[in-house]
């Protein structure tokens, strides 16, 4: 019963961390997800969120299984 | 149609003539070949870039370029596409990025890869991290806007 989270870029360096675990019980949104790993000192307004690899937004909601990613805005190209 | 992120060196031209060659159905039916190709700057903001770092979602990157490819390939009467990107460590004059699209006439082809390029540069998960040539590194906070 967990969903995988992941950080990228920036974000994963700035946070110490590349992954962790939150227990589904503990999260029904994105939003839910990103308090309980990163709390309110960071702030999201320009950290993107994706589900299951699918662009989504804080408001979706999250499920079992799933893999809840942050990340900057992008640069490739 | 090929997509792929790669970490190794890129030679752009030799790929787009390879995946020509590869493919039947590009043999006499394409009139127009747009390939657009990125490569690293060495300057930035004013400043002497030395290196750069191109990180990846992996899977996700995959995922989203497939996902525009088969949108471009709908959306335009092109014959196919190739997009191939660079990830890993890369200095100055390096190949980023090579994004060709092959069709009967050019407006498709322009058109088509220049939203290719457009849509990978502003939703494709890939993120730049820059060395100075004071040694200092930097992420590059967002892309120039064209």
């Amino acid at each position: 019963m967990t969903i995988q989270v992941r950080f990228f870029a920036r974000l994963r360096e700035q946070l110490g961390m590349a992954e962790t675990v939150v227990s589904a019980s503990q999260a029904h949104t994105v939003g839910d997800v990103w308090l309980y790993c990163v709390g309110q000192t960071y702030p999201r307004h320009n950290v993107l969120c994706a589900i299951n690899l699918e662009y989504v937004g804080f408001d979706d909601p999250v499920k079992d299984g799933d893999e809840v990613a942050f990340f900057p805005p992008v640069t490739g190209g | 149609m090929h997509v792929a992120v790669i970490d190794t060196a890129l030679d752009p031209l030799a790929e787009v003539q390879r995946y020509q060659g590869a493919q039947p159905h590009l043999q006499g039916q394409v009139g127009a070949t747009a390939i657009f190709i990125g490569s690293m700057r060495d300057f930035n903001q004013d400043q002497t870039v030395v290196r750069m770092e191109l990180e990846h979602y992996p899977g996700m990157t995959e995922h989203y370029l497939q996902k525009i490819a088969q949108q471009a390939l709908q959306q335009w009467p092109i014959a196919d596409l190739l997009i191939l990107h660079r990830v890993g460590i890369i200095i100055p004059n390096d190949p980023i990025v090579v994004v060709a699209v092959w069709s009967a006439h050019r407006a498709a082809a322009y058109a088509a890869n220049r939203f290719l390029m457009e849509d990978l540069k502003s939703h494709a998960p890939f993120w730049k991290k820059e060395t100075l040539d004071n040694h200092h590194s930097r992420w590059v906070e967002k892309n120039t806007p064209a």
